[in-house]
């Protein structure tokens, strides 16, 4: 048999058998599952409202009307949560994605080089490691008007990268040091190459895990934002702001309150099982 | 003549304190699937058997199973084993606990994993004397020196004081044997005991564990893949190929007349310490537990194969007294010469045209010194060996040439010009021209890179081809290492030991290459894959016209595959010459002590 009729059989078969095996990780299909009812939630939501995301249905804090009730301005909380979750999960997701590239670039650079610019890359890392989270953004965010959405997918990228970086580093030093790395040293190729040809792709699995962790941080680090009064528009339903703005009638009207936080916690359920599927398949596909 | 199973099951009893494996079968859990099915095996006291095979056989499957024990995801699914006039095998666990490590002990491939990394030695042997209750809470500290001096240990206090990681590998392994004649088993399982160590360490183990089962009556089932080994200390040997015992019979029948195809095959695979020989490997590979063919399992990769090969699995039938033999064809296959494959040694007048030199390299690595002032050169179409053992720095002088290592002063030069210390320093036609070639397969290919995308890789950075034209490259370099095309597509975790070291050497030779530096490339791999390999780069130093620089620290492999060897001992070279003379009247110390502790077969 030739290469030429080989080849295309097993393509197409491989990419039929990675489906197959991924629907064998259950962990992986529950995620996604999960994952993708709160996105269409919150893309399909505002076409689904019954009412506006500010108009003004009923009572403050009236239990009667629609299926959640109304909030602190009498507001249909159905509507405020199908509404809310457009803008937080595209700022957590920008905001991930952002994080993790910075965090693996220079955790990986910093391995590759070793020596001297390891240890400088590291302790300014460690010195920026030593904020908390929130309170970086809450500086630059309190200096600022009116946050814009960049703003805020910047600051959460910026303040993941320090964390992303050490863990990029730990798993990119047991790949830098392996004979298929000094192989391709050997060969000459460019350092960027090797980087990004020959260590990265190995580190999927645990840059994986540490994305679906990294989101869950991010959606919690926008919803208390977004609590502390920072979103991109005050009017605008978010399911951050919403607990914020309903916590005062916890007793008499939960549902205010507990429908953003049953959301975003089945979100977060859902990506990190997402995340720890895909590294469990990674994991497979290595043996 | 040791009894055969049937003969004592025929009289109804077992030689006193020797164990009889009859009719062992091993299945994976929750399949019918057999690891290891039909052994048949006795050991009588005194006696040391060897269980040969290659990886996947299910040798080691056997000796766990004399303790009663499968490894997780496997069961023991039939047989007996008689041991005391009991069945190991039908006793409850409780029993079988007290007859594990008292009555039939085990000695694993790494000691230093069995040993507890935080306990002194000393401590460690008392607390498993008082686990068996041997001796009394006084007598325990002596009973520990008197074990650890039985294996040419020191038994001072200082000794007793030290943690594992504070002896030697041989030390180690030592320890571990003193443990296990400690509660004076009757049985000994060995696995691989001396895998990893150096020869001369290797040679001192195997005399220890020899003289303590002669001199105890203990028999001793011998697990190993290394053929020389086994000839040098087993009494009878016991051949396995995919689970099954193919050939069993007195050492001197096994390696002298061996009547099995497979034992042929193997012994066609292994080089000689005392004649060069043109090594053979076997085609195809040893297949795993449920994909084994019906039939004689050995048929598809058998040169003798007939049509009644297929039909059924042949009995291990007696050809002569205490020589068995699973073959249907057994007198049909003629006799057998262990001088067969023998070529003449390469002629020490043979003239030179030098390539690469190397003068005064001396390496540091932080303050130790580990390479002295070593000098040698290469000629064209020339094969030279740097041997020595752990830490005699012969990886690290390969590892300077092929621009693995960046901190060495003195020169290198090739071709006429001198080389830089470290690729980055070298010209693209330096790098190109000089390939090296990796000791673990495992490791140096990229899991996530298809075989094509690995061998397209250094044509393209050289631009010896792109596209199209290389991977038809591609395909024929596959090709000329025994590969096809078929593995084009497949990412490196989906092909064995042997097929992954074949696309490295497909790899460097995608570069074409004038010298080839090869560091220890066949250690991890089988004897036949190992075989397969050496005619492999035989035929390409001919075809091709390349020199290599071959690490290793197997003087037998040397004298079949290298023109010229560096003897290194401590980072410097003893003696050098070409092989002939250097093996046939070695002129230094050390290299006569070499000599003297590698295993030979004749």
């Amino acid at each position: 048999m030739s290469a030429s009729t080989v080849a295309p059989a097993t393509r197409s078969s491989r990419r039929g058998a990675g489906l197959r095996r991924a629907s064998r990780i259950p962990r992986l299909v529950g995620g996604a599952v999960i994952t993708a009812l709160v996105v269409l939630l919150a893309v399909l939501g505002p076409l689904l409202a019954p009412h506006g995301q500010n108009e003004v249905v009923g009572v403050p804090f009236g239990t009667a009307d629609g299926l959640l009730g109304n909030d602190y301005l009498g507001q249909d909380v159905l509507s405020r949560l199908l509404n809310g979750g457009r803008a937080i999960l595209l700022i957590s997701l920008l905001g991930t994605a952002l994080g993790m590239v910075l965090g693996v670039l220079v955790g990986v650079v910093a391995a590759y080089s070793g020596g001297w610019l390891d240890e400088v890359i590291m302790r300014l890392n460690d010195v920026t490691l030593a904020f908390p989270q929130i309170l970086l953004a809450l500086v630059v965010l309190t200096a600022v008007d009116q946050p814009r959405a960049w703003l805020i997918v910047v600051l959460v990228g910026v303040s993941h990268a320090p964390r992303v970086a050490r863990l990029a580093r730990g798993v990119a030093l047991g790949i830098v040091s392996r004979d298929f790395v000094v192989a391709a040293e050997a060969l000459g190729e460019k350092r960027s190459r090797v980087i990004l040809a020959e260590v990265l792709p190995n580190m999927n699995a645990p840059l994986l895990a540490e994305a679906g962790l990294r989101l869950t941080y991010s959606i919690g680090l926008v919803a208390a934002l977004g609590f502390l009064g920072f979103s991109t528009d005050p009017n605008a339903a978010n399911w951050g702001q919403m607990i914020q703005e309903n916590r005062l009638a916890m007793a008499s009207q939960p549902w205010a309150v507990l429908a953003p936080v049953l959301v975003i916690g089945l979100f977060t359920v859902g990506t990190n099982l997402m995340a720890d599927g895909i590294a469990q398949l990674a994991d497979r596909g290595d043996r | 003549m040791a009894l055969t199973s049937a003969d004592q099951a025929a009289a109804g009893r077992v030689p006193p304190g020797g164990i009889d494996i009859t009719d062992l079968r091993v299945e994976l859990s929750g399949s019918a699937v057999d690891v290891v099915d039909d052994i048949d095996l006795s050991l009588a006291p005194g006696e040391i058997v060897g269980l040969v095979g290659e990886s996947g056989s299910g040798k080691t499957t056997v000796g766990t199973s004399l303790l009663g024990y499968a490894r997780a995801g496997a069961r023991i699914g039939g047989g007996t084993i008689t041991f005391g006039g009991r069945d190991v095998l039908a006793l409850p666990w409780q029993q079988v606990r007290q007859i594990r490590g008292e009555e039939i002990a085990y000695v694993p491939q790494d000691p230093a994993s069995a040993l507890n990394p935080s306990i002194r030695i000393g401590r460690q042997i008392v607390e498993l004397m008082e686990l068996r209750g041997l001796g009394t809470p006084e007598s325990r500290l002596a009973g520990a020196r008197a074990g650890l001096a039985e294996v040419g240990l020191p038994d001072d206090d200082e000794f007793l004081r030290r943690y594992a990681h504070q002896l030697s590998g041989g030390q180690v392994q030592r320890v571990a044997l003193a443990m296990a004649f400690l509660p004076r088993p009757k049985v000994l399982v060995l696995d691989e005991p001396t895998t990893g160590l150096d020869v001369t360490t290797q040679g001192m183990v195997l005399q220890t564990m020899a003289e303590l089962c002669r001199t105890h009556g203990v028999a001793a089932l011998y697990v190993t893949h290394d053929l020389a080994v086994v000839a040098n200390i087993a009494d009878r040997v016991a051949v396995m190929y995919a689970g099954q015992v193919v050939e069993l019979g007195d050492r001197d029948t096994i390696f002298r007349s061996p009547t099995h195809p497979y034992t042929r095959a193997l012994l066609d695979a292994i080089p000689h310490l005392s004649h060069a020989r043109a090594l053979s490997g076997i085609p195809g590979r040893t297949p795993a537990p449920g994909r084994r063919p019906h039939g004689c399992r050995f048929h598809d990769r058998c040169g003798y194969v007939v049509p009644a090969c297929t039909e059924g699995v042949p009995a291990l039938a007696e050809t002569a007294p205490g020589h068995q033999v699973r073959c249907i064809r057994a007198d049909e296959v003629g006799p057998w010469d262990i001088s067969r494959g023998l070529v003449p040694d390469t002629d020490p007048g043979k003239p030179r045209d030098v390539i690469l030199s190397i003068s005064e390299l001396d390496v540091c690595y932080g303050r130790k010194q580990v390479v002295h002032g070593v000098s040698f050169d290469l000629a064209r179409a020339e094969v030279v060996a740097l041997v020595g053992e752990s830490g005699s720095g012969k990886t690290t002088i390969s590892r300077c040439v092929g621009g693995l290592h960046k901190e060495w002063t003195g020169t290198i030069e090739f071709d006429g010009q001198t080389l830089g210390r470290g690729s980055r320093r070298r010209s693209v036609a330096d790098r190109k021209r000089i390939q090296y070639i990796f000791q673990n397969p495992y490791l140096s290919l990229n899991p996530r890179l298809t075989i094509e995308q690995i061998v397209k890789r250094p044509m393209e950075l050289f631009r010896i081809a792109k596209g199209r034209a290389a991977t038809d490259k591609v395909v024929e370099l596959l090709e000329q290492v025994a590969l096809g095309p078929a593995v084009l597509h497949s990412q490196a975790n989906r092909l064995s030991g042997g097929e992954r070291q074949r696309v490295a050497i497909a790899r460097a030779l995608a570069a074409e290459p004038d010298v080839l530096v090869c560091d220890e490339i066949t250690s991890a791999l089988d004897v036949s894959v190992q075989g397969s390999i050496v005619a492999l780069l035989e035929s390409l130093r001919v075809s091709r016209g390349i020199s290599m620089l071959f690490v290793t620290h197997n003087l037998a492999l040397v004298r079949s595959i290298a023109d010229r060897v560096q003897i290194l001992n401590g980072g410097r070279v003893v003696e050098s010459g070409p092989v002939v003379q250097v093996m046939d009247s070695p002129q230094d110390d050390y290299t006569r002590r070499l000599l003297a502790s590698s295993p030979a077969i004749a």
